[in-house]
């Protein structure tokens, strides 16, 4: 209903908008509208990847520039027809955009500042490349005699109609975007790139085909924008006001909504033209230059998110659960732990991990050093040990975040220590955190339902991943936070919600990391309850616990850690009584 | 290409890449120390240039005392700007959007003030070189040189060595940690920011004498210069001067031996160069 009445919103303007040229509207009106869906494109398009996952470039003037030379020189000096050069033209910037994501996408530090700062720099290389070679020679290429299809209007009318129609094609791709898997996935990468990988989100792809459609659309507006202005200019086309205009558009109408940056490039666009009188070019400029500063400082997250926030309901529940905050909440009754799909039928005896001599050194420190552990399907595995032992760097390990030094790991039959975290999640294998991470702009259903969506085998589950997401904050007692955003839960809330995500994966193997850590003793006793569910729910369990109490309560089997090699492992009892256990724990002195 | 010739460039790439490492250990120790990428360092370089410009041939002031008033100015100014991003809580991403409006701002004020054409600051000194051997050394490139390497040495040693300098690194690797152990990293902030914005003013002061002027040239350095800090590894003084130098022989070779016209493509190279088989470098 939602959705059908955006679409006759939609087209009435529409129906207008592609009247105009032939209704013989001025040629003042149409070259205004045109420059304004020549930024709405822009805009929108460099929203895909850098406004969803928080990867500003500051070269999109070169994707968009490498659109205007590849028309420019197939349809200018080579004679192709102009329509043919478009797709071309879009090839060739999702083609440079690749090459470049393959270069900065894998450096894990510094990624954002990296991807910006290279962008910018690819924008000069480019501009250097194309007018010291014949592609310009330093003239500039004129264009101004090339045949273009006539859409039953004029020349500037079709060129009109074009980019009209791929600011609605922009917009449209983005909405998709946006609303999809690849949208929820980007949108997890802007918050947390690490833990989006590890709940399965696979972040180097999805950057990659994020960047090569950002690209190849702004590149499809340079093809259509060459013959626009009929003779093109290393200096115009490069300029970096270009690239900059297009973030400050998208930061104004608000980065993170599909909506967002068209809705800055029209804001913008008009006020620019109506400072911009005649010669005050450059008052114009340092408007611009204000504007952009007075809005990054007072609406950080843009127009059109700060308007929904304020939309009835949104308010009101945010601020509920803040007073909420106050009073002590009762625990909630623990349920019975929703079975999965996948593991009800019963198992024998097997084997669901392995390690095998693991080993990890970071620089000279030894983390690990060659510890061999299987764990059974169905069992609950305590890992306990002095702090510095290895045990997070062991859970980091098994679940992707760090390479092996030596050994392997293997899950089933599979050999998962050299898979990216992703894979692993998409195998079964969910990890909570010590300290909650949790993505900050998605509310607690959001997170969960992204770690529902790109679990395991989301696919074949055939389950609807919000009803996964709300059977799972229901079992953790969460369900009337739903809606909340991270920041206003508790640390107990926050853990349970951290708890909810790896449980929303449907995982064969959960890894939990200190997740009592911080619990008053009711909160203890409680998540120990919920474990026991999570077991009988047929979930094999490793968890890292210093709590003694909840770790004979709960583990079939205990294995010790100490300085990085596995000092015992066996039932609760026998290794409780172990005098090295004991000498570890308490000084050698007590192990006789 | 004669030996000679090809010396002679090294020499001015030497002397060019100076003014870099000049350029890049500002935005280097901002960017590293107090996690603001600052693209407002350009600007203010060239606000140095054009009042150094300024002093010179309205008031006849030599360079040097130019230097002497704008140092201290522009380290107020720095203190001015710092004040605004601290107030608003600005963090790295928006810092880089903010002084990009304050480099729009400043280059706008540039154009009404001084036009946009280029200008040129004569200066009785400005050929004098000296002869060694076969190679001619300029003066005042010579001495760009030395003030950037002598800057860059004292910035080195006052992190490694004075209790200012561990107070900066402490506070920025963990500034809660610091702050419980008693420092104020606010305070030292501040002193950075001023003395990274004076770094600006007095590499404009060299800009002013040997290059020439336009406000549209403040583009052309940003990409280089941040090539140079990425290179040179961020709040490390002394790689900033190192990557400064290898960037300003290697433009000035491809120069020489290529065409100048393909000179802003080696900061790049070199940088995608490093990125490629060290995807980590920092």
């Amino acid at each position: 209903m939602n959705k059908l009445s955006l679409y006759a919103a939609a087209a009435v303007p529409l129906a207008i908008l592609t009247a105009l040229p032939f209704a013989g509207a001025a040629d003042y009106y149409v070259s205004y509208l045109y420059t304004i869906f020549f930024w709405v494109v822009l805009a929108t398009s460099w929203g895909i990847l850098s406004g969803y996952a928080g990867y500003w470039s500051f070269g999109h003037a070169a994707f968009f520039g490498a659109g205007v030379y590849a028309t420019a020189t197939l349809a200018g000096k080579w004679d192709v027809p102009f329509l043919l050069t478009v797709p071309i033209a879009a090839g060739v910037s999702a083609t440079l955009a690749v090459m470049i994501g393959l270069i900065v996408f894998r450096s894990k530090t510094l990624r954002g500042e990296l991807f910006a700062l290279l962008t910018l720099s690819v924008t000069f290389v480019l501009a250097a490349v194309v007018s010291n070679t014949s592609i310009d020679s330093g003239a500039g290429v004129y264009l101004s005699n090339l045949p273009i299809p006539a859409l039953g209007t004029t020349s500037s009318g079709t060129l009109y109609l074009l980019a009209l129609g791929l600011a609605v094609f922009s917009l449209l791709v983005s909405y998709q975007i946006f609303h999809g898997r690849l949208g929820v996935g980007l949108l997890a990468i802007c918050d947390d790139e690490d833990v989006a990988e590890v709940k399965g989100v696979p972040t180097f792809r999805y950057k990659l085909i994020a960047f090569a459609i950002s690209s190849a659309i702004a590149s499809v507006m340079g093809a259509i924008h060459a013959v626009y202005v009929g003779y093109v200019t290393v200096a115009e086309t490069f300029s970096v006001t270009v690239g900059l205009y297009v973030v400050l558009m998208s930061i104004l109408g608000g980065a993170r909504h599909w909506a967002g940056p068209a809705i800055g490039a029209t804001l913008i666009t008009v006020a620019q033209s109506a400072v911009v009188s005649g010669a005050h070019a450059e008052l114009g400029h340092a408007g611009v230059a204000l504007a952009l500063i007075v809005v990054i400082l007072t609406l950080p997250n843009g127009i059109v998110p700060s308007l929904l926030r304020r939309l009835p309901g949104h308010a009101n529940k945010a601020k509920a659960l803040l007073e909420d905050r106050s009073s002590v909440p009762a625990l909630p009754e623990v349920v019975e732990a929703p079975r999965h799909k996948l593991s009800s039928e019963r198992f024998i005896e097997k084997m669901i991990l392995e390690c095998r001599d693991v080993t990890k050194s970071f620089g000279g420190i030894h983390a690990l050093r060659g510890v061999n552990l299987r764990i059974m399907e169905g069992e609950i595995l305590a890992l306990v040990g002095p702090n510095g032992s290895g045990k997070s760097t062991l859970i980091n390990l098994i679940s992707g975040h760090f390479p092996l030094t030596a050994g392997e790991i293997t899950m089933g039959d599979s050999k998962i220590s050299d898979l990216f975290p992703h894979e692993i999640a998409r195998m079964g294998l969910a990890r909570t955190y010590q300290i909650p991470r949790l993505f900050h702009n998605l509310t607690v259903l959001e997170n969960v339902k992204l770690c529902s969506v790109f679990g395991r085998n989301s696919v074949e589950a055939g389950e609807d991943s919000e009803e996964t997401a709300r059977k799972w904050l229901a079992f953790t007692g969460l369900s009337d936070k739903a809606d909340a955003l991270p920041e206003s839960l508790n640390l107990h809330d926050r853990k349970f919600v951290e708890f909810a995500r790896a449980l929303a994966a449907r995982p064969r193997l959960l890894l939990l990391d200190e997740v009592l850590c911080g619990l008053n003793p009711a909160e203890v006793d409680h998540a120990v309850e919920m474990i026991r569910k999570i077991k009988s729910g047929g979930t094999t369990i490793i968890f890292v616990e210093h709590l003694m109490r909840a770790v004979v309560a709960l583990a079939d089997r205990i294995a010790v850690l100490d300085q990085g090699r596995l000092l015992a492992l066996g039932s609760p009892p026998e290794t409780m009584r172990n005098p090295e256990v004991i000498g570890v724990y308490l000084g050698s002195g007590h192990a006789a | 290409m004669t030996l000679t010739l090809l010396a002679q460039s090294t020499l001015g790439g030497l002397l060019q890449g100076g003014v870099y490492g000049l350029l890049a250990l500002g935005l280097s120790l901002s960017w590293g120390l107090l996690r603001l990428v600052n693209l407002s360092h350009f600007a203010l370089a060239f606000l140095g240039a054009y009042l150094t410009y300024q002093f010179g041939t309205s008031f006849g002031f030599p360079a040097w005392l130019s230097g002497i008033i704008i140092v201290p100015l522009f380290f107020l100014m720095g203190l001015a700007l710092h004040a605004l991003l601290v107030q608003f809580k600005v963090r790295e991403f928006a810092s880089l959007l903010v002084t990009f409006g304050i480099t729009v701002l400043i280059e706008s004020a540039i154009q009404w003030i001084w036009s946009a054409d280029y200008l040129r600051y004569n200066t009785p000194y400005a050929q004098v070189s000296i002869k060694v051997g076969p190679l001619y050394v300029p003066v005042l490139e010579l001495i760009a040189f030395c003030s950037a390497a002598v800057l860059t040495g004292a910035a080195w040693l006052g992190l490694t060595k004075t209790m200012l300098g561990k107070a900066l690194r402490a506070a920025a690797s963990d500034g809660q940690i610091a702050a419980a152990f008693g420092i104020n990293s606010v305070r030292v902030s501040f002193v950075l920011a001023g003395l990274c914005s004076a770094s600006a003013g007095l590499a404009g002061v060299f800009i002013a004498l040997t290059s020439t002027l336009a406000p549209s040239q403040i583009e052309g350095w940003i990409g280089v210069v941040f090539a140079v800090a990425i290179i040179g590894g961020l709040a490390n003084p002394l790689g900033a001067l190192a990557a400064g130098i290898l960037v300003g022989v290697s433009e000035a070779v491809t120069m020489a031996a290529i065409n100048p016209a393909w000179a802003p493509l080696v900061a790049f190279s070199i940088l995608i160069f490093i990125l490629l088989y060290r995807p980590n470098p920092v």
